[in-house]
């Protein structure tokens, strides 16, 4: 089966694919069974956790008939991976999570739908955090992701990032073109910036959240892993658009966001927020910073410093909301209409015994949290405040956007990614302290993209990450592509 | 504020979570970490702030009061882990 070319069509870009299939020098057939050899070598990543070969060559077949005689969406023929949160009809869904280990849904999020639509090929379901709830994708019931990415010089594991763990880490690896993500509080963003490759969390209400598993629901969107920032903007494309059975989505136009890519940014505003610059950062996090402003106002930018004064804050505000809308959403899993059930004697007893058993300690954690901050005598001082603060958030960034500024330019993440297992201490604080420059975007419900900066001294990728106002994801990809021409690709040298 | 063990068994109660003994003290710690963490928030100025219900300003979309689904019974319960005749199984709940 390995035809010759099949290293090189792993490391096509979406675009140079798309591009090859057009003028037919290339099958689908071809670029998605070089993809399912690679993800076949690759199993030691555990970044698929169902691959789906039959459907994928199925529907790759019918995508060259299409294209054989000159037909096809925009994504016809490019083999996607999807994370395990996302509704996919017939095929084992189980948001990485126990109590959820045999569900089969009996239809399709929207957001797939849109990219079966226009064309795209299954390849598989991607792995991340039990519910999405973590930063290392280290609590899925599949176990963890391994980053293809190492230290130099070193074989130790290295986390991924997470939620999205799989996701990011299939893209880095070449094991799909590129994969969608979910974002509640940086899932996209910061294993983007660990495994080296460009993540968008778009606008709330720009994708659906129809058919994905719910984590939190005013903070939850949708959002492209792909290895370049005109890949990105192409998937975002097809993912993106109104969706009736989800009243929060928005009913305006999809912008066509690779007519961005490469546009000029000269004369753009772009502001440095003071208080991301967190005690104890990293030299090489505020060089890389100082970096990206540098390309930007190279590039014609204007570089200006900015107030965004209740950031501390936001990621307490977070451990709130969060968890509270998780409590809530996560009650349905009882153990009656789908899902493991564990026999009690009673219902309640089920109930507790199917809980206790079907979610990992993360998950019961944030549920118990959130059981506790929405209960009788407590609702005003935590969940209330926390919203308050949420509406002052946001209101640093109006503030900031009203002043002129188009985009906001910060570090992705506090450190480079990490050790499997160096972060498992007992205090849960530690890890959540990860998305503590990702956090603020979905508590104001803003479009933030991640793009590769360059590298540490370790060898591993670093992250810079641009906030946009409302609905102007077309901003950041034609800043997010300046930074990439002058950072470049970053690619993992294979060791698996 | 911190939670005691007590605390924690009655809100693992409420959320249906069943806890054994053993479980308690550990749950305790970190639910304390969590929030002796979110604590900070009460430095906040909150006074005549509204809470946040909506992200993006939006009018709550409406639709025709109609039925747009239904007569899948059989796609219903096809995930249930008990059922009969397209009903879902559950333990006695009425005496």
């Amino acid at each position: 089966m390995n035809s010759p070319t099949s290293g090189s069509l792993t490391s096509l870009s979406l675009a140079e694919a798309r591009d090859a299939l057009r003028k037919r020098d290339v099958t689908s057939v071809e670029l998605t069974e070089a993809h399912l050899d690679a993800i076949a070598e690759a199993r030691v990543l555990n970044a698929y956790v169902l691959e789906t070969p039959d459907k994928a060559l199925a529907m790759a077949k019918a995508s060259d008939a299409k294209l054989a005689k000159g037909e096809g969406g925009p994504l016809e023929g490019l083999p996607l991976g999807i994370k395990d949160m996302f509704a996919t009809e017939g095929v084992r869904t189980t948001a990485c999570a126990k109590i959820l280990e045999n569900f089969v849904p009996v239809y399709e999020s929207t957001v797939t739908s849109h990219l079966w639509r226009d064309g795209a090929v299954m390849l598989g379901k991607l792995n991340n955090d039990e519910f999405a709830m973590g930063s290392s994708n280290e609590t899925s019931r599949f176990g963890p992701v391994i980053s293809p990415w190492r230290r130099s010089g070193s074989t130790a594991a290295i986390v991924p990032g997470g939620s999205s763990g799989g996701s990011a880490a299939a893209v880095s690896a070449g094991l799909c073109l590129g994969a969608t993500g979910t974002d509640t509080g940086g899932s996209i963003r910061q294993p983007a910036a660990f495994a080296g490759i460009v993540g968008i969390k778009p606008t709330y209400g720009r994708c659906s959240r129809w058919g994905v598993v719910a984590f939190a629901s005013s903070l939850d969107q949708a959002g492209p892993f792909a290895r370049t920032v005109r890949d990105s903007a192409i998937l975002l494309r097809s993912m993106a658009g109104h969706d009736p059975k989800d009243t929060t989505c928005v009913d305006r136009p999809v912008p066509d966001y690779e007519v961005a890519v490469g546009r000029s940014v000269k004369g753009m505003k772009i502001g440095i927020p003071k208080e991301y610059r967190v005690a104890g950062m990293p030299d090489e996090i505020e060089a890389l910073w100082r970096r990206g402003a540098e390309w930007l106002k190279a590039a014609g930018a204007e570089i200006v410093e900015v107030s965004l004064p209740h950031t501390k804050y936001a990621l307490p505000a977070y451990y709130i909301v969060a968890p509270a809308e998780a409590s809530s959403n996560l009650a349905r899993y009882d153990g009656v209409r789908f899902g493991v059930r564990v026999p009690g004697n009673d219902i309640t007893e089920m109930y507790e015994k199917t809980r206790a058993a079907g979610f990992g300690p993360e998950v019961r954690r944030r549920i118990m949290i959130g059981t506790y901050v929405l209960s009788a005598g407590y609702y005003d001082a935590y969940y209330l405040r926390a919203q308050q603060v949420r509406t002052l958030i946001k209101k640093d960034f109006e503030d900031c956007f009203d002043a002129g500024v188009h985009a906001i330019l910060t570090p992705a993440t506090p450190s480079s990614a990490f050790g499997i297992g160096e972060k498992s201490s007992g205090d849960p604080v530690e890890m959540y302290l990860n998305d503590i420059f990702t956090v603020t975007v979905n508590m104001a419900g803003l479009p933030g993209i991640a793009v590769p900066g360059g590298l540490d001294a370790q060898g591993l990728p670093l992250g810079l990450q641009l906030i946009g106002r409302p609905f102007d994801e077309e901003t950041l990809f034609s800043l997010a592509s300046v930074i990439e021409q002058d950072a470049g690709r970053l690619t993992p040298a294979r060791w698996w | 504020m911190s939670v005691d063990a007590a605390t924690v068994r009655r809100i693992a109660h409420l959320a249906r979570i069943a806890v054994e003994d053993d479980e308690v003290e550990r749950l305790k710690g970190e639910l304390n970490a969590i929030l002796d963490f979110v604590e900070q928030l009460s430095e906040v100025d909150v006074a005549g702030i509204e809470p946040m219900t909506s992200v993006t300003p939006m009018v709550m979309k409406m639709r025709q009061d109609v039925v747009t689904d239904g007569g899948i019974p059989e796609l219903v319960v096809r995930n249930a882990p008990a059922s009969q005749d397209n009903f879902f199984l559950v333990p006695k709940v009425v005496e």
